[in-house]
């Protein structure tokens, strides 16, 4: 934290000295429309506002805005029961915000024991239920005891508690209201391998899911793949999500992420005609696409070649995502498979390409681009050379009859080789059990 | 005194035929023992006999006159001795006795170290090779001496001259190891690194219940011609490799292994860096002189991995690229990769440019036709061996007994119970 304090205040300078407008700035966080706050939380609602609030703040290095996500942060948790993050945020602010937003120790003791109270009295209830033995009471006063945990933010006892409730269900609706219990805690939690295998548990239920929940567990097993890194299953995922959704899953992902998630996937995994047949044809998807116009345009720019433009989106809107909780991590990544998406989209058509041309369409130098072309190229992403003479990049055509008689030669001298030290060695092998064998006897 | 008098006379009478010779080898059996203790009187007893002739009885009797201790002084006469009798011996007649032809091959090589003049075994050497190979598939005994003699002399091509049999039988694991290891050397010497490989490999997969000195040599051998032939190693050995060779060799030869990781990475500089600071170890090996040949493979390996992306590039960009210090060094280095086949490119002095070709081999002339169907009838020839190995060993006594012993007794599929031994 410190550190970052220290380095936000030379980039306040420069900040002012651009204008605030600077989109190419090399600090990812400046960008030319600084994300509001205010509008941002407002999307989201419960534990994940909390956690997204203190997540812009921890990674934002820019003091004001970090002491803004954590007032709206500190009023957040006012409203719920979770007094052990009260007093993290309260460290954090450290007094910045003046005395209102202090460590108010009576509201702590107020909820504590509120909260005592509760479990005694859901310990109880629950007791009872199982002497008496009757399976819909079991399951609710788990189902209390999960809520119960939760909202006071002990995670990994909520889950069980949740978990618990799988021994009495009856109908497939009990399972599946189990299984997004679950896998809301573990995505707080972070255990990605749970949410999969709850989503997939939710999903084999015989009866239909209704469309929202459909919705949501497509949702969930996005976010799971993204943290995979499995981007184009990612992209599907998102991809599938029914109109449905609306702002039902606020407490974990809202209709504009499922946009900026699912376009950026697909945009880093998907070939030209998954691109025009998955999302830009895909009418469901196109609603989530309206919400933030900006990916809509990139993914258009995307495909209609205008790369520069396309790469200009990106850029604007990369500092944001840097501050978003689940896609921070793949940012660069994503932004480079993207890149190099193009790249490679570009050089396709042609037998030879001008440099120069090339490096004007995305804004960047020759040698520069030379250097990307050459990455791809050894990677055998593009089957290319670079005539760095003349500046023109040349397809190159692979001889098949000349590399299929490479092949042969080299196979035959592998086998050639490999079977005489096999015989060899089963000739040693042999000798050695001759000489036991004669040694025994 | 007369004993030996006598049994002279009989190997003059007796080394017509093949009958008598066996007569004279069980005669000369039972003399050994008394001709070893008149060792230091036996000498003028050889001029009685002519090596060609009576190879197998002057074989026993050098033997036991040169079994004692000698000096440097009588080793210059002795070694004169030998190398006249393995050139002129009856190949027959030595191969009744190979043990002893052996033990007498052996003092003679300890002989030629003692005066310190391996070229002067080297051709003995070779000869006593080719008279005890009873095929050229064989590996005798004497294989690993003749390498090291030809390796101390430098005479690289006559060693090559035997590393070019396949070796199929052998009757020493450790005649194997030195065999390969040696030989390994040589190729070193005489560059032909594919061929150094196939033989440390042998010796690193070969297999073997403890970790020898000479599997570990060969093992940092074996990492260094893979980065300088292949550009790459994987630490992991081949599945057919003991599992002690497996398990032991990496920690054993820790510096190779880093060197290797450090080669990946590509990076000229930092690879230098890392031979710097572990340069006395590598040096300690006696492998300092590989080490830099590793070091400087990679420059033309960086140099070959942009024959693959550019067309054209300039001798700077070369230069700058792969960590060269001028476009003059680039020059010389793209020159000689030119000369060695290893690129195919052409250099615009005028410009300072390289203009990289692709593989002028079309496959079409006729002596890649030729070469490619040599290659068919030589892996013929091995697929044949292969099956008829596979056919012999499924019909081996010893293999048949062991595999039915780890075999269950009855099987259940059928009803015959598995003989646990077979007597044949």
């Amino acid at each position: 934290m410190e550190g970052e304090d220290d380095s936000a205040g030379p980039m306040i300078d420069e900040i002012y000295a651009n204008g605030g407008d600077d989109t190419n700035h090399k600090r990812p966080i400046i960008s030319g429309e600084q994300l509001d706050i205010e509008a941002y939380a407002g999307l989201y609602v419960g534990r994940t506002k909390i956690m997204r609030l203190l997540f812009i703040s921890d990674h934002c290095g820019n003091p004001a805005m970090q002491v803004e996500a954590l007032r709206m942060a500190y009023d957040e948790i006012k409203k719920s029961e979770n007094t052990q993050l009260f007093r993290e945020v309260v460290q954090k602010i450290d007094g910045r915000l003046g005395p209102k937003y202090g460590v108010d120790n009576a509201w702590c003791e107020m909820v504590d024991r509120r909260a005592d109270q509760r479990k005694e009295k859901l310990e109880n209830e629950l007791n009872a239920y199982r002497t008496n033995l009757i399976k819909e009471s079991i399951r609710m006063g788990y189902n209390d005891f999960g809520e119960f945990y939760y909202s006071h933010g002990a995670l990994g006892d909520a889950f069980k508690s949740f978990v618990r409730t799988r021994d009495y269900c009856t109908t497939s609706k009990h399972i599946v209201q189990m299984c997004t219990s679950a896998i809301l805690v573990s995505i707080e939690m972070g255990q990605f391998t749970h949410v999969t295998s709850y989503v997939s548990k939710a999903e084999q239920t015989p009866e239909a899911l209704d469309p929202v929940t459909a919705a949501k567990l497509r949702c969930a097993a996005g976010l799971s793949h993204l943290e995979a890194k499995k981007y184009k299953l990612a992209a599907r995922k998102f991809l599938e999500v029914g109109p449905e959704l609306g702002t039902s899953y606020n407490d974990v992902i809202a209709a504009q992420d499922v946009a900026t998630y699912g376009g950026l996937c697909a945009l880093a995994s998907f070939d030209r005609m998954e691109l025009k047949s998955k999302v830009i044809d895909n009418i469901s998807f196109r609603n989530f696409l309206e919400l933030v116009p900006e990916v809509r345009e990139l993914i258009n720019d995307f495909y209609s070649s205008h790369y520069a433009s396309c790469l200009d989106y990106l850029g604007n809107l990369k500092a944001n995502l840097l501050l978003d909780i689940h896609l921070h991590d793949h940012v660069e990544t994503l932004y480079d498979l993207i890149r190099n998406k193009a790249l490679i989209q570009y050089t396709h058509p042609f037998v030879s390409v001008d440099l120069c041309m090339m490096a004007n369409a995305f804004k960047t130098s020759v040698s520069r681009l030379e250097k990307e072309l050459e990455a791809l190229i050894t990677d055998n992403q593009i089957q290319a050379r670079i005539d760095s003479h003349n500046k023109i990049l040349y397809a190159r055509h692979a001889d098949q009859r000349n590399a299929t008689f490479q092949r042969v030669l080299q196979t035959g001298n592998e086998f050639d080789r490999d079977v005489r030290s096999m015989l060899l060695r089963a000739n040693l092998i042999k000798h050695d059990y001759n000489s036991k064998s004669s040694r025994k006897l | 005194m007369n004993a030996v008098e006598a049994l002279v006379a009989q190997i003059q009478g007796l080394s017509g035929s093949v009958a008598d010779l066996s007569h004279l080898h069980n005669l000369l059996k039972q003399a050994d023992d008394s001709l070893l203790n008149e060792s230091t009187r036996l000498l003028p007893f050889l001029d009685q006999l002519d090596p060609s002739k009576h190879s197998l009885g002057y074989l026993f009797i050098l033997r036991a006159c040169s079994s004692g201790p000698i000096s440097k002084e009588q080793a210059g006469e002795l070694v004169l001795i030998f190398s006249r009798f393995i050139s002129s011996c009856a190949a027959e007649q030595i191969r009744l006795a190979p043990e002893k032809f052996i033990s007498v091959c052996k003092r003679f090589k300890d002989q030629v170290m003692l005066l310190e003049a391996p070229l002067r075994g080297v051709g003995p050497m070779l000869t006593a090779v080719r008279k005890l190979q009873s095929s050229s598939e064989h590996l005798t005994a004497l294989h690993p001496d003749f390498l090291q003699l030809a390796l101390l002399a430098k005479c690289y091509k006559t060693g090559l001259s035997v590393l070019e049999d396949d070796i199929f039988e052998v009757d020493q694991p450790r005649d194997l190891f030195l065999y390969c290891y040696y030989g390994g050397m040589i190729c070193i010497g005489q560059k032909c690194y594919k061929k150094a490989l196939e033989l440390l490999h042998n010796a690193v997969t070969a297999p073997m219940s403890t970790v020898n000195a000479i599997a570990v040599e060969a093992y940092k051998k074996y990492v260094l011609i893979s980065l300088i032939l292949n550009g790459q190693f994987s630490s992991s050995l081949p599945k057919y490799s003991s599992s002690v060779a497996q398990r032991n060799l990496k920690n054993l030869c820790q510096p190779y292994i880093e060197l290797a990781t450090s080669y990946s990475s590509g990076k000229i500089s930092e690879l230098e860096t890392f031979v710097q600071t572990n340069e006395e170890k590598f040096e300690s090996d006696n492998n300092l002189g590989l080490v830099k040949q590793v070091v400087s493979s990679m420059y033309k390996r960086n140099i070959q991995r942009l024959t693959q992306t550019y067309l054209t590039l300039s001798l700077q960009d070369i230069a700058n690229t792969v960590q060269l210090n001028s476009s003059k060094e680039a020059e010389i280095h793209v020159l000689q990769m030119i000369q060695d086949g290893e690129i195919y490119a052409t250099i615009n002095q005028k410009d300072g440019m390289v203009r990289f070709l692709e593989d002028p081999e079309q496959y079409k002339t006729c002596e890649m036709i030729e070469h490619i169907d040599s290659s068919i009838q030589r892996i013929m020839v091995l697929s044949n061996k292969l099956t008829a190995m596979d056919e012999h060993m499924s019909c081996d006594p010893l293999y048949l007994a062991k595999a039915g012993r780890e075999r269950q007794r009855y099987d259940f599929d059928d009803f015959d119970t598995v003989p646990q031994r077979f007597n044949i």
